[in-house]
């Protein structure tokens, strides 16, 4: 079964140079029960998508449905809908927890938000949240500004279980966070989806720390979903030559060196450079137009359509470096 | 960023207590004024009309030959309701029309933020002058006229504020709660902007006391019979040539109510702010440095950094001693909070002033930087040493040219001409793999990585002994952290520099360095050779920070390593090892004696009285 | 909904938007002045001429001022007698306004613009060197004075130092003159009393703006680059903190306009202020019209040319942002 299915999902921005799409035409599905991981480098467009999903931002194309059932909107109303079931965690521990208010106050409120509850009740439900997540009910009576990072970020995640949700969003959740600390907060996780059977959207920049926790990871590049996979298959044989280079560059104890062929060809100007009607890595892509010329179906076509009938859904014209071009069924070219 | 930067304490200035004892005096004047002056201010005295100050009356007598000091004692009242009349109304008009903007949807966002900018494009006195005649003359209209003039102020700063609080996470986790918007503001916004708001409806009681004492001295405001300290100026400014007295004494007034509140202001912003303790800048006696020795390029010993903080001193860096050889790459490593940006800094000499530093030995190149002057080690830093910083979107300056960021330090330490410093600019960009035509471009038409590579370019000018990279790659990309570190480690073969390279990422350390130095606490607690750091950590600190790293080959069915506890309070150290409180194995000895860097193995060092036995695999290789 | 392209040639397109955001609040200016006197309790036209007119005079008066038409024809005829330069006719004098704005614009401007350069002139460089010598906490005496000071100054009111000023430097100690506009000396007094308050304000802020320059990051590069001051401060520091600092001043020229008024009347200088002030207590509403829309008017191309030299000094924020 599906928890959430989102299909063909587009956001847009307003730029300073006018409207940017941050999120072009993502479908990804997340089943009961399980982790499925996002990562993408800075600007690839994760945290508009988490936005959109929740309805802090505009969804200006595809849909969004939750058990099969239409649940996007942009209103308090849709929001309350969706936030029974969907709940997020958000990046920055600073801002996280609202600095006014106790840690039994914010678990309060949300607790309360969807159902009446008695005073003890109440009490009762706070102290297994702080349980659950690990942390000392002592802990209730104090402020987000006497709370370390790690605390607060874990105070953020009880807030979202406060509600009873069928899915956890966590954006970026660890990134603030030291490596140490980072593992407990990664162990929470994988505790609770065993724990409560939850079905969690993990998304982050950190491959490993992904990876460690999800079941399914998928790819986002420049606001489209480039490969997805179970993660043991999606990390011993990736498709997508963009994943490669993200594997390769991720530094490792004891330290790998990175295969032959894996490193981008250009310097870091992939997030400036134009969109064409083809591939949006062909610019920088090791195996690309730019190592072998004959490949102009990268910058001609796009590569997303017959992504789902390739290996890993790899959104790729020669995925694992295939000499040949992936044809498309209706056989355009 | 670490804390280098030091918060202040909240006030306990003598400005608190004036400002707090002339507001008393005025809320006695308010409420006693028209109870002592008001008899004498009301009665008419033909027979002493227009009199300068006497002993019976200190600030003379009107033109019916009123005392001017009951007027204006009188007076107070009426001003000081009005004007706090006019700031209520207007306070809480403009917060809710301000705050409002935090939660509403983004056109309604837009609309109101045009209305307000309209609005604010209008002078405050102008809009009341304006609305005082068309309501007519009299106190009435006045109050009505300042407080609608208020309002677009607060209302832009309560925007202002509360777009602070529609960017943080909480407010976004409350509307995913599916808040109602009433109470996102009662709840969410009003309490986070309440502090600033005070501060400046503070301000504005102070501001529309000025206006409406404006606005009665055109005529506009209160009307005779009635009077407040702005009509009492109005109708003695003709008798400012003749008897000055008289004719300033109900501004006088007006002047001491405005300082009240600009002072009472200032005290609640707590701009007069009582700073930590001062530390003299002492120096240490010229200690027995050790000679220079070979190849060094750094040699720094026993290096401890004093912080003055509100609640007391801090020593964030506690005895760290580091040798680097020329060409070679080291890694300092550890959480936030460890001190290895303070021990960049201390080695650069660019702490701030009121930090202390103690060192018993410090040289660079050869040369030490304990006995220098200032002015000697200023001149021998900047050619020996390079910083890269962690930003490279900050540590640019926005409004200055590449190539002035470029060739300014060769110019200035090195005596290069213009020509010449713009000849190696362009062979440094060359080394760093960018185009000598970004010369001409500005920073913020640069990529991340391409600033990066410019900061270290501009590193390399100087041709520095040592460069030190204090989280070079934190802020980039993993793909454009890979190419950065390639640069760096590439530097080391064209040339005898050394790199002491900063990170919190013991990966990425593992990968790039040839030794590395853990951090914890402000010591260094293990120095070993970076093929050792994955398997061969003799330090329960360091082993546990090794094992908390996802690999991602790691068991995902394993439990990550964590380090139960947390760092120590900087401001009450533990005793003896600064690990023990949240060390598992910990005996009697760890939590009275401080163990010092021993060495184990051939260049591998522990501070440990008790260390781990190797794993079995690691021991046998 | 998206702003417009960022066109190859910034400077028209920028032009061209900052005076389109001008345009609405000229249309607050026009119809406000145009209503005002339409607003105003009672009949101006018997408060002006006072309750014993007669009201043969009284209706020609009315008709004169086209009191007597239709709202929108009343409105039509405004707008199109201001094209015309026709701001009306004074109640009390019967004279011309236009006649009174050219004469007295020009005082009042004598003394806005003076006072607000040489706040300018001051809090620039004064707050960047009292950040430079307190940065980081250094000399906190010094920064304690600095505080005080500026906290007591701008809060002195312009009226009442004005009146303060007369009593003292010219009633006193006869030095300048006190009231009346006769050569530059006779503006000395009022530049003074419109500029010192809003100079202690922008010093206090100028100072906050150049000590978060100071602790930026590019900063602290120049530093570790062992920069002579002069350059670490005026090359790096100051272009950094123009921005901010200038759209501050650019806030603070309005109120300056407004505060003519009063300081006018207290100089008794010939400029549009006390012009208003007088016609204010003479309820002589064209006048007051007028100067309504004349103030408002100037403040708004005030706003103007501070934003077009912020553009100048900074190209790309202000003409990207906008």
């Amino acid at each position: 079964m599906t928890v959430l299915q989102l299909s063909d999902i587009t956001v847009r921005h307003d730029g300073p140079h006018g409207p940017v799409t941050a999120v072009d035409g993502v479908s990804l599905e997340i089943p009961a029960g399980t982790t499925v991981g996002l990562v993408g480098e800075s600007g690839s467009g994760k945290s508009s998508l988490v936005r959109a999903i929740v309805g802090l931002a505009p969804v200006h194309g595809g849909r969004i449905l939750l058990d099969g059932r239409e649940a996007g909107g942009h209103t308090v109303r849709a929001r309350r809908r969706l936030g029974r079931r969907v709940q997020v965690v958000f990046q920055d521990p600073d801002t996280a927890l609202n600095p006014r208010m106790t840690v039994r106050r914010t678990l309060e409120e949300a607790a309360t938000a969807f159902h009446r509850l008695d005073r003890r009740t109440r009490a009762e439900r706070v102290a297994r949240l702080l349980d659950l997540v690990g942390l000392d009910p002592q802990l209730a009576g104090r402020l987000p500004s006497r709370l370390s990072g790690g605390q607060r970020q874990r105070v953020a995640i009880a807030r979202a279980l406060a509600v009873g949700p069928d899915l956890l969003i966590a954006d970026e959740i660890t990134s603030a966070l030291d490596v140490s600390v980072q593992a407990s907060v990664l162990n929470t996780i994988r505790e609770l989806q065993r724990q409560l059977g939850l079905s969690i959207l993990f998304i982050g920049h950190n491959l490993p720390a992904v990876c460690y926790v999800s079941d399914v990871v998928a790819v986002m590049y420049r606001g489209r979903i480039v490969e997805s996979a179970p993660t043991d298959a999606l990390l011993r044989a990736p498709q997508h030559p963009y994943t490669r280079t993200l594997l390769a560059a991720v530094p490792g104890l004891p330290a790998t060196s990175p295969p032959p062929g894996s490193t981008p060809l250009s310097v870091d100007t992939a997030n400036s450079a134009p969109l064409h009607a083809g591939c949006r890595f062909s610019a920088l892509c090791p195996d690309g137009p730019g190592r072998h010329p004959e490949r102009t179906v990268c910058t001609e076509r796009d590569p997303q359509q017959g992504a789902a009938d390739r290996p890993h859904r790899a959104a790729c014209h020669f995925p694992s470096g295939t000499v040949e071009p992936d044809e498309p069924e209706d056989g355009l070219s | 960023m670490n804390p280098v930067r030091l918060p202040v304490k909240p006030p306990r200035s003598p400005m608190t207590w004036i400002a707090l004892a002339m507001l008393a005096s005025l809320l006695l004047l308010a409420v006693a004024g028209p109870l002592v002056g008001g008899a004498a201010a009301d009665r008419p005295d033909l027979s002493a009309v227009l009199q300068g100050p006497s002993a019976a009356h200190p600030f003379g007598t009107d033109n019916l030959g009123r005392d001017l000091l009951a007027r204006v004692l009188t007076a107070a009242r009426l001003s000081l309701l009005l004007a706090f009349a006019a700031t209520l109304l207007s306070a809480t008009a403009g917060i809710l029309l301000g705050a409002s903007t935090a939660v509403v949807g983004g056109r309604a966002r837009r609309w109101l933020g045009a209305l307000i900018n309209l609005l604010l494009a209008f002078p405050a006195l102008l809009v009341a002058v304006f609305l005082a005649v068309v309501f007519g003359a009299g106190a009435t209209g006045a109050l009505f006229a300042l407080a609608v003039a208020g309002i677009p102020g607060f209302a832009r700063l309560s925007q202002t504020l509360a777009a602070g609080v529609a960017n943080t996470d909480y407010l976004a986790a409350a509307r995913v709660l599916g808040l109602r918007r009433h109470r996102l503001i009662r709840r969410h916004v009003l309490p986070n902007i309440a502090e600033p708001l005070l501060l400046s409806t503070t301000m504005a009681a102070g501001t529309a006391l000025v206006a409406l004492s404006g606005l009665s001295f055109l005529g506009l405001g209160v009307q005779p019979p009635a009077y407040d300290w702005g009509q009492l100026l109005n109708q003695g400014l003709d008798r400012i040539y003749a008897q000055p007295v008289p004719a300033l004494a109900p501004g006088l007034a007006v002047l001491y109510a405005a300082l009240t509140f600009q002072l009472l202001g200032e005290v609640l912003a707590g701009g007069v702010a009582r700073r930590g303790p001062a530390l003299r800048a002492r120096r240490e006696a010229p200690a027995e440095g050790r000679p220079a020795t070979g190849d060094q390029v750094l040699q720094i010993e026993d290096l401890t950094v004093e912080l003055p903080t509100p609640d007391g001193v801090i020593r964030p860096v506690r005895g760290v001693s580091l040798t680097l050889r020329g060409g070679e790459i080291v890694g300092l490593v550890g959480e936030s909070g460890s001190g290895k940006s303070l021990t960049a800094l201390a080695i650069a000499d660019l702490l701030p002033e009121q930090a202390r530093v103690t060192r018993r030995t410090h040289r660079l190149l050869g040369a030490d930087l304990t006995t220098m002057t200032a002015k000697e080690r200023h001149h021998h830093l900047a050619t020996a040493l390079a910083m890269i910083f962690q930003s490279p979107a900050s540590a640019l300056n926005p409004s200055l040219r590449v190539g002035t960021q470029l060739t300014e330090a060769v110019r200035a330490h090195r005596g290069a001409s213009r020509a010449e410093a713009a000849e190696q600019a362009a062979g440094a960009l060359r080394r760093v793999a960018l185009s000598p035509t970004l010369l001409r471009s500005r920073p913020h038409q640069l990529s991340g990585g391409q600033r990066q590579r410019v900061m270290i370019a501009s590193g390399l000018m100087v041709r520095p002994g040592l460069i030190i990279a204090d989280e070079p790659t934190t802020a980039l990309d993993v793909t454009v952290q890979r190419q950065i570190t390639d640069l760096l480690s590439g530097i080391r073969q064209d040339s005898p520099t050394a790199v002491l390279f900063i990170s919190h990422d013991l990966a990425l350390v593992a990968g790039l360095c040839e030794r590395v130095l853990v951090m914890y606490a402000g010591t260094v607690v293990e120095s070993l050779p970076t093929d050792r750091l994955a398997t061969a950590t003799r330090h329960p600190y360091a082993r546990a920070l090794v094992e908390s790293v996802p690999a991602l080959t790691a068991d995902r069915d394993r439990p990550l390593r964590t380090v139960e506890g947390s760092p120590p309070d900087p401001l009450t150290p533990p005793a003896g090892c600064p690990f023990q409180p949240r060390c598992a194995h910990r005996r009697d000895r760890c939590a009275t004696d401080t163990p010092s860097l021993t060495e184990l193995d051939p260049g591998h060092r522990v501070a440990c009285w008790h260390p781990l036995p190797l794993p079995v695999q690691a021991a046998t290789s | 909904m998206s702003p417009p392209r960022l066109s190859r040639h910034p400077w028209p397109a920028f032009l061209g938007r900052r005076t389109a955001r001008l345009l609405p609040s000229l249309a607050v200016v026009l119809t406000a002045s145009f209503a005002m006197i339409r607003l105003v309790p009672g009949d101006p036209v018997r408060a002006a001429l006072g309750v014993d007119a007669a009201p043969a005079l009284v209706a020609a008066r009315r008709h004169q001022l086209g009191l007597d038409q239709p709202f929108l024809a009343q409105y039509r005829h405004y707008l199109a007698g201001l094209l015309h330069g026709d701001l009306g006719t004074s109640l009390v004098t019967g004279a011309p306004v236009a006649e009174l704005v050219r004469t007295r614009l020009p005082a009042t401007l004598g003394i806005a613009l003076p006072a607000f350069l040489a706040t300018l002139a001051v809090a620039l460089p004064g707050g960047l060197l009292a950040a430079v010598h307190t940065r980081d906490g250094r000399r906190p005496r010094a920064e304690l004075a600095f505080t005080a000071v500026t906290a007591t100054l701008a809060g002195v009111p312009d009226f009442v130092l004005a009146a303060g000023l007369t009593a003292l430097l010219a009633v006193g100690l006869q030095l300048l003159p006190v009231a009346g506009a006769a050569g530059a000396g006779s503006a000395v007094l009022p530049v003074l009393a419109l500029a010192l308050a809003p100079t202690a304000v922008l010093v206090r802020i100028v100072r906050v703006e150049a000590l978060k320059v100071l602790s930026e990051d590019y900063m602290r590069t120049a530093r570790a680059k062992r920069l002579p001051p002069v350059r670490l401060y005026l090359r790096h520091a100051a272009p950094n903190m123009a921005t901010a600092s200038l759209t501050v001043a650019g806030s603070l020229l309005p109120a300056m306009i407004a505060g003519t008024v009063l300081v006018e009347k207290v100089f008794a200088w010939p400029g549009i202020g006390s012009a208003m002030a007088q016609s204010v207590v003479a309820q002589d509403y064209p006048v007051v019209q007028a100067m309504v829309l004349i103030l408002g008017t100037t403040v708004l191309l005030a706003g103007l040319a501070v934003d077009l030299l912020l553009a100048l000094v900074n190209p790309r924020s202000a003409i990207g942002e906008m």
